[in-house]
């Protein structure tokens, strides 16, 4: 069987702020790291092969040094590892990222299963996964819970759906986004990467893929644009209320007799 | 065509303009200033670095007729028929929206044996509602429902599509906006419309520190997705207005590689978001036998236990209680916070709420920002002499 795991790199925090006076943007800490939500892929796809066998390619969109993702994915156990990268790729929106993997993936071959994680937690839109699928015409699945079982030519898996859980039957190939807790993500092994260190990562530029029309990737190829950024909004109307804290559950109960509540 | 061409002549100090760039997409290449594909084109390095260092260029690209594209439409989200309440705060949005343009408001609505939903939509005042009634569409499948959207896009044309960010939203929307080749900017949280009909959409961005204003300048349809609790509910009309039309699809079209094989009905859960007070519990809360003191301020209160991302990891709630941008997002008409500091991705879940009030033994706490009123103090001494004057205040209306 053949598994495809999209995977990202994400900032190490999200302490992201613009400062109210400039304007600019404050970066505290540039560390990266893997998506969270993409080790929970990457655990569902080594469940899998082991059952299954076949092989396992992860595949990232991002800048050079997005790799390191690749690297740790490796030192996970997975097989093989591409990195779309291209500066023309840069300022892409939802559907040129998935555009752009979907390009990717063409590239790298024949896949039955793809497996994407929930979200990532800077683009946090759970959308690339869907536009992914449909770029390839393959089903998807998203809200993954539970893999029941996986047969020759489709498998069966649980989608939650808040109210209930349907138990679905999928045929490959097929893309499904699956839900943190899906398994339980093994850590790094030591030993898989320094046997990997030197593994070949493939690095796939817009002059490899199929489109070659600048104009479908990047800021060109993406339909939104930011048009400004601005600090979150802060309340205006306030009271607060110093005291002690017998004064202050007085006046909060006054407070709430007067809103009402009870 | 957009770019951003660097004038290195006129980059006097490379470090300090690539200490503007939050994303890290700004390299030193051998004393060449360099932008690589972490570039988000925010053009913080066009505005806020010397003057002509940094150039965004813009040729000229065909525009799209938007005339061609009117009316607002929103996704009709169901389970087995049973309409998901964002549906109507979306309807509710779209009015407004679609006054400003003078636009109508449809309802897109697919599934099996639902014409009562129908007549019932009738009275959130919509001007139509597309109906396609197939039993191929009774359950939510990705594939005959974006088929049905897509039809639907063909044959009406509205210029902005809203979806609930619901389980099936966040699948569906996707797989039509790629589909269509259109911009979809997921989880808004503020929406308005310009003169030209292109859309305002806004949303926490990078984690939630920081709003975003997007827009889809050259496409249409344009995408959003809302969640719940986000918008106002319009109230429901006494009288039913507007009218239903029936819509037919080829049945191929309705062909689907998956299959529903069974459906697990879930516990009947009580989700935080539909309360209607919350006690939210920090990570003030020294030990998880404290949070019987917060439950039964909710009890008191008629309210539900909520928490914040903490108290969830340390296993001493459910996820499912957790409020924030990882968790859910709620809006109460009252939200007491115990012992919770305010990070972004904890407000941005409840700061829609009507009354916030925090209590919180630092001045500093950045929840004092969010909150109507703030309580500087001890949570240990304040709930209990407050669980202790409600008991005594619902004594006195007994005698
Ligand atoms: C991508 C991302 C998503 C996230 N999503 C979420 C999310 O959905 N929800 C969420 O909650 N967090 C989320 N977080 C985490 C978030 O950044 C904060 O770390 C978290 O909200 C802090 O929780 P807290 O306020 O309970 O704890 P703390 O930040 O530790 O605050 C505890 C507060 O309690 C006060 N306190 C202590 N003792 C007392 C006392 N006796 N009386 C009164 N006050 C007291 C302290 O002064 C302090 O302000 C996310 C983070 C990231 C990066
Ligand atoms: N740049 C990327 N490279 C590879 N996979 C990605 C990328 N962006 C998103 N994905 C995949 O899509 C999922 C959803 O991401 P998002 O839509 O950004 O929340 C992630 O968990 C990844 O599996």
């Amino acid at each position: 069987m053949k598994i495809l795991v999209c995977i990202k790199q994400v900032p190490g925090t999200n302490k992201v702020e613009v400062d109210p006076v400039t304007g600019v943007l404050k970066r505290n800490g540039v560390e990266s790291k893997m998506n969270p939500y993409d080790l929970y892929a990457i655990e569902t796809a080594l469940r899998i092969k082991e059952k299954m066998g076949g092989s396992i390619t992860a595949v990232t969109m991002g800048p050079p040094q997005s790799a390191a993702v690749i690297r740790e994915a490796f030192s996970m156990g997975v097989d093989y590892g591409a990195l779309i990268s291209d500066r023309k790729f840069g300022g892409a929106d939802v559907l040129a990222t998935s555009y752009t993997i979907s390009q990717g993936i063409k590239l790298l071959g024949e896949f039955d299963l793809i497996l994407c994680g929930k979200q990532t937690t800077d683009g946090d839109t759970a959308q690339v996964g869907p536009e992914i699928s449909e770029y390839l015409n393959i089903p998807c699945v998203s809200n993954v819970s539970t893999i029941v079982e996986v047969q020759k030519d489709s498998m069966t898996v649980e989608m939650d759906m808040t109210t209930d859980v349907e138990v679905v039957k999928i045929k490959f190939p097929c893309l499904l986004s699956v839900d943190k807790d899906i398994f339980m993500p093994r850590l790094p092994s030591y030993i898989k990467k320094q046997a990997t260190k030197e593994r070949e990562i493939k690095v796939i530029t817009l002059n490899d893929l199929e489109d070659k029309d600048e104009k479908h990737y990047g800021l060109n190829g993406s339909p939104t644009q930011v048009e400004r950024i601005f600090p979150p909004d802060t309340n205006t109307h306030q009271e607060i209320w110093s005291g002690t804290s017998m004064e202050l559950a007085n006046q909060l109960y006054k407070k709430l007799r007067e809103l009402k509540f009870v | 065509m957009a770019k951003l061409v660097v004038n290195q002549s006129k980059v006097k100090n490379i470090d300090e303009l690539i200490s503007i760039c939050p994303f890290g997409a700004l390299e030193n290449n051998n004393g060449e200033l360099q932008i690589n594909g972490a570039c988000k084109m925010c053009k913080l390095c066009v505005k806020k670095g010397p003057k002509g260092a940094i150039e965004y260029v813009e040729e000229e690209q065909a525009s799209i007729d938007k005339t061609l594209w009117k009316g607002i439409a929103v996704y009709v989200d169901h389970i087995d028929g049973v309409i998901h309440p964002v549906t109507y705060e979306l309807i509710g949005k779209a009015r407004e929206l679609a006054e400003k343009i003078n636009h109508p408001v449809y309802a897109v609505m697919m599934g099996h044996d639902i014409s009562n939903q129908c007549l019932e939509l009738l009275h959130y005042n919509v001007d139509k509602v597309f109906v396609y009634d197939y039993e191929a569409l009774e359950r939510f499948k990705m594939e005959p429902y974006t088929a049905v959207f897509e039809d639907f896009v063909n044959k009406v044309k509205p210029t902005v599509i809203l979806v609930g960010a619901t389980t099936i939203g966040r699948q569906l929307a996707p797989r039509l906006a790629a589909r269509l080749r259109t911009g979809l900017t997921a989880d808004c949280t503020i929406l308005d419309i310009k003169e030209n009909t292109d859309l305002v959409q806004i949303r926490p961005a990078f984690g939630g520190n920081i709003m975003a204003q997007i827009i889809t300048p050259n496409h249409r349809p344009q995408m959003a997705t809302v969640r719940y609790k986000v918008m106002n509910a319009p109230e429901r009309n006494p009288y039913a207005n507007g009218e239903i039309i029936q819509c037919n699809i080829a049945p191929e079209k309705l062909e689907s590689r998956v299959d529903v094989l069974d459906i697990i009905p879930k516990e009947k859960e009580q989700f935080i978001e539909a309360a209607d007070v919350l006690i939210v519990a920090g990570r003030g809360i020294k030990k998880s036998e404290d949070l019987g003191m917060l439950q039964e301020l909710a009890d008191l209160l008629g309210g539900q236990l909520a928490c914040t991302r903490p108290i969830a990891e340390a296993g001493w709630m459910e996820a499912k209680r957790q409020v924030g941008l990882s968790g859910r997002t709620v809006r109460p008409k009252l939200i007491i916070t115990c012992g919770v500091s305010g990070a972004v991705q904890f407000t941005a879940g409840m700061n829609n709420s009507e009354q916030i009030i925090a209590i919180n033994k630092d001045a500093n706490a950045p929840i004092f920002k969010t909150a109507h009123y703030g309580l500087i103090g001890d949570l240990y001494e304040i709930i209990p002499d407050l669980i202790n004057q409600i008991k005594a205040g619902k004594e006195v209306v007994i005698q």
